[in-house]
């Protein structure tokens, strides 16, 4: 990656700049960290250990990000993708490689605060070898207008004893339209952690299509989806976990809470293929629990700041 | 004249009579104890009193410092002063401890989360960071529901058997909470089937069939606790009913 010119350094610093307290972008030397606006990288910096390869498609990049063997970063890598302008199409196109025994996790952040009809695609393929952990905590930051649609589709495999946590957020801005599809493939003694966590309110439309595969021995995977619906909003969540050797352990957690006029649908599917492996669910959808309501409106809060801090809470 | 005056309550819940024209006052700074059998409609005078949703229909009148509250919704009772401790604590998925214990204090500084929570005997350093959920035992999160209404500062405390479903030293740091009530000038209503609790109020009422049956000073109506009420022939309607009946 070339050294960005005084326009990317601006456009960079608008970009970061309209996370507000989003934050936790942080810069330093031993800190890396990448910045894309529509299809162009305006800010990049590496630590060793890490590389990161960056073609510049017409409608947005594709990236190769590779942790060495036995690498450690222990500062997370800071990403930031995102378009200012208020239209246009932004393909985020991601291979990721983890070598044996390393570790990284990353912070991206996902930006479109002026969005009225934005398309925020994804498609990564990540590959974990033996005893390697990556991390993935995408965090989106959406205007008022709600003109976003996201559509991350990610496929991972986790080498044996490897592990892999994501997280994908939206809590800030109206959420749009969210079509999100994870698959992953665990090998034995791998842990796989996967947590979605959206607020849809006005018209937003969320599908969530989360699949976790515990192939190997001992593999363990959790799969949670904590969603709170208001106004017109609605989401369907599709959870499937399956279990195919000897002590593969799986939990899916699916919780909705809906209010006014919003619906939701949840499906968690569960399968066990071996008779040592074991997998359960639970999943709710309904409106604030009534006694936490209550209780914390005998503590003097409104329904509506109890209703928010029960929901903060579910979201946190 | 007491500072939280029932008048003439009557409650019904699914066709039948929970409480049955109650009239009663409690005093301010006083600990007060309600006692009876199951079904007797204790917890259903704490609801009615807190204004919950389910006991809103109630007759009769409730006054605060002479002022009917029977039209006001649970939010602004608890403004005024009036909170409630509940015999099984909600569970907060996610909700951290320390805000918990402060989305009703009146100092909503972290001292207070360190003072409350070490005055019901939890490190804050353990505890605050934690979520009010099903990782903690029913007796932390009664614990930390009586943190956050000392935190909170109220004027009258219903406590629902706030010694069910917890060990000695939980029990120990309910009394101390107790004692800070009193100290406060707080008023405190305790539901209760323990004599060990019933020792720390000062008045007592005897709850029978939704009618108060005896009063008194703590030490005159513990001889419930001898089978006084053994041959009560009242049909008497315990909580699981109610709800039924309310869900029916």
């Amino acid at each position: 990656m070339s050294t960005p010119t005084q326009a990317q350094v601006a456009t960079a610093r608008d970009l970061l700049a309209s996370l507000g307290d989003l934050g936790g972008h942080i810069k330093g030397d031993d800190i890396a960290h990448l910045e894309v606006h529509g299809n162009e990288v305006v800010g990049s910096h590496l630590v060793p250990g890490l590389s990161i390869d960056v073609d510049e498609l017409d409608d947005g990049i594709e990236a190769w990000i590779h942790v060495g063997k036995g690498v450690r970063i222990d500062k997370p890598v800071h990403m930031c993708f995102g378009m200012l302008p208020t239209e246009g199409l932004q393909r985020i196109v991601m291979h990721v490689e983890a070598d044996e025994d390393s570790f990284a996790s990353v912070q991206a952040h996902c930006t479109f605060p002026n969005a009225i009809d934005i398309t925020h695609k994804m498609d990564a393929e990540v590959k974990i070898a033996p005893g390697a952990t990556y991390e993935y905590f995408e965090r989106h930051l959406h205007g008022a207008e709600g003109g976003v649609i996201v559509v991350p589709r990610t496929k991972v495999h986790v080498g044996e004893g490897g592990r892999f946590k994501t997280e994908f957020e939206l809590i800030k801005g109206m959420a749009g339209v969210i079509d999100f599809d994870y698959e992953v493939d665990c090998d034995a003694f791998s842990t796989l952690d996967m947590i979605t966590r959206i607020i849809g309110r006005g018209h937003d439309r969320v599908r969530i299509n989360e699949v976790g595969h515990l192939n190997g021995e001992g593999a363990k995977a959790v799969l949670q989806s904590h969603l709170a619906l208001r106004d017109d909003a609605s989401a369907e969540i599709y959870n499937t976990l399956t279990a195919s050797a000897p002590h593969a352990r799986g939990h899916v957690d699916c919780k909705e809470i809906v209010q006014g006029r919003a619906t939701a649908k949840a499906v968690p599917v569960v399968e066990v293929n071996h008779p040592l492996a074991h997998v359960t669910h639970e999943a709710a959808i309904g409106s604030v629990d009534s006694k936490q309501l209550q209780t914390l409106m005998s503590r003097g809060l409104d329904e509506d700041a109890a209703t928010d801090l029960i929901i903060e809470g579910l979201l946190s | 004249m007491g500072v939280l005056e029932l008048r003439d309550v009557k409650l019904e819940l699914g066709g039948k009579a929970i409480l049955n024209g109650l009239s009663v006052d409690f005093w301010e700074g006083h600990i007060h104890a309600l006692i009876g059998p199951n079904g007797a409609g204790k917890s259903t005078l704490a609801g009615a009193i807190m204004g919950l949703p389910d006991y809103r229909h109630m007759e009769g009148d409730i006054l605060l410092d002479g002022e009917s509250i029977r039209d006001l919704p649970v939010d602004e009772r608890a403004r005024r002063g009036i909170t409630l401790a509940w015999q099984e604590p909600a569970r907060f998925e996610g909700l951290r401890v320390d805000k918990f214990v402060l989305a009703g204090a009146k100092d909503r500084s972290a001292d207070t989360v360190r003072r409350v929570l070490q005055r019901v005997g939890l490190d804050p350093e353990k505890y605050a960071k934690r979520s009010v959920d099903k990782t903690l035992s029913g007796g932390e999160r009664k614990r930390i529901e009586l943190a956050s209404i000392l935190a909170m500062e109220p004027r009258v405390v219903l406590m629902d058997e706030p010694d069910s479903g917890i060990d000695v030293e939980a029990l120990t740091r309910i009394f101390d909470a107790l004692a800070d009530f009193k100290e406060r000038g707080a008023t405190v209503i305790m539901i209760t089937h323990s004599e060990e609790v019933l020792r720390h109020a000062e008045h007592a009422f005897l709850l029978c069939n939704g009618c108060i049956i005896r009063k008194g000073s703590a030490g005159r109506i513990d001889d419930y606790f001898a089978d006084k009420c053994a041959h009560c022939d009242h049909e008497n309607v315990p909580v699981e009913e109610e709800v039924a009946a309310v869900v029916e």
